[in-house]
């Protein structure tokens, strides 16, 4: 009988956070781990766990999997969520990538001194608006479809759909340019399980504040 | 009439070194195109060429692929070398996404400020030593066979020859204490598609010099 997934990581969005809301769509239940302390990691690092030292750690299906884009290609394949074919798998992974570019600039945004801060939430703002969704608003408008990638739901979407809320919390009107874009978010969250996800009492994990900062700034050593 | 696969971006290796072993070690002949000036960057935006304005750029198949991962796994998955399974090619991409990391050290270190490049050289030779040849060491060693993964070439396999090959350039004698990695390198260095990218005149790139860190400004530069 297989265990639900396992996922260690600190109690905040981070890089874990693309590994639950993929788990979710796809309707998979899943516990959690969290790292609160130095000591806890280390306790990681000694049981030798962790390949590379590092997190996120997923234990699924027997295997004790790292690197963000491993995890989240291995569950995205599992779960028929990475296209039909090579082809398909390509754009779904050349547009996962462009998501997690700007997935990671908001990422780090809060770990940034602050006079930094202000200029680089302007370039998000910038390249969300002129480099990112207007890739995305351009697929969705020539292929007319509900979905990015051949005519169903992929990790793609997905992907995209968390790009957009986190985009959105830093300017919440970021998609008036884009009206593709707010009708796909608009299906893509009505769709059972991320409309679950979206609901107050899920795993998905809220902005990361400044008790958070604090958590990782001493876990991490940064 | 198939057509050979068109790679464009600068003279030098960066983010398109990967490709080009990946390719060379699947005995795929491909073309080049070198950028050189902002304007050729410019025109190539202007002509909605790169899906997110950044090269590397792979024309392959009649896709106009970006994203290093993306045009990574989609020619490991064409040349039957990211696995035969699913959990195979988990294995593959948790290998492959360390090397990535150790080989973004390398790749960022020629922009370096000079005074930091001695800093960066000794976390490159802690990194290389302690958190992922160790890695692959054991791997090696505990299975005794002569690829990373299913007892079969895999993308795994290039992308470490191509770190191992990288770092000692740097760091003569960092596979000093790794026995396995040693006879590994011997027998990949070996393997007649990849003994042919070794040679003079093959499309393999010199390590950057100050000169292809002075293009790269340059066509950056806002």
């Amino acid at each position: 009988m297989a265990g639900k997934p396992k996922l260690h990581y600190t109690k905040g969005r981070g890089k874990m956070e693309s590994i639950r809301w993929l788990l979710a769509a796809a309707g998979v239940e899943f516990e959690e781990q969290f790292i609160e302390t130095k000591e806890d990691l280390e306790k990681l690092r000694n049981d030798g766990v962790l390949m590379f030292q590092q997190v996120p750690m997923v234990e699924i299906d027997g295997m004790k999997m790292v690197q963000t884009r491993a995890i989240l290609n291995y569950i995205a394949a599992k779960y028929n969520l990475c296209g039909k074919d090579l082809k398909e798998r390509a754009w779904i992974d050349m547009y996962v990538e462009g998501t997690t570019d700007l997935m990671g600039m908001i990422m780090v945004l809060p770990f940034q001194p602050a006079d930094a801060k202000e200029k680089n939430l302007a370039l998000i703002i910038e390249r969300a608006t002129t480099r990112y969704f207007p890739v995305y608003e351009k697929a969705l408008k020539d292929h007319g479809h509900d979905y990015l990638v051949g005519n169903k739901l992929s990790w793609a979407d997905i992907h995209l759909l968390e790009a957009i809320l986190m985009t959105e919390e830093c300017k919440p009107d970021v998609l008036s340019a884009f009206p593709l874009l707010q009708a796909f978010k608009g299906r893509i969250s009505n769709i059972p399980t991320i409309k679950k996800f979206l609901q107050p009492g899920s795993q998905r994990k809220p902005p990361t504040d400044e008790k958070c900062i604090a958590v990782v700034r001493k876990i991490f050593n940064i | 009439m198939s057509v050979k696969p068109k790679l464009t971006y600068f003279n030098g290796r960066g983010r398109m070194e990967p490709v080009r072993w990946l390719l060379a070690a699947a005995g795929v002949e491909f073309e080049e195109v070198f950028l050189e000036t902002k304007e050729q960057y410019e025109k190539l935006i202007k002509d909605g060429v790169l899906m997110f304005q950044q090269v590397p750029l792979v024309e392959i198949d009649g896709m106009k692929l970006v994203q290093t991962r993306a045009i990574l796994s989609y020619i490991a998955g064409k040349y039957n070398l990211y696995g035969k399974d699913l959990k195979e090619r988990a294995l593959i991409d948790m290998y492959v996404e360390g090397i990535t990391d150790l080989m973004q050290m390398i790749l960022v270190f020629p922009f370096s400020p000079p005074e930091a490049k001695e800093k960066n050289l000794d976390s490159i030779k802690e990194r290389a030593t302690d958190r992922y040849f160790p890695v692959f060491e054991k791997v090696l060693k505990q299975h005794g066979q002569d690829f990373l993964v299913g007892n079969k070439f895999s993308w795994a396999d290039i992308q470490l020859i191509e770190a191992i090959l990288a770092v000692e350039e740097k760091i003569p004698a960092v596979l000093s204490g790794f026995p396995q990695l040693q006879a590994f390198k011997k027998r990949m260095s070996n393997m007649p598609t990849i003994k042919k990218f070794l040679q003079p005149g093959s499309p393999r790139k010199p390590p950057p010099d100050e000169c292809y860190v002075e293009t790269v400004l340059k066509v950056f530069k806002k």
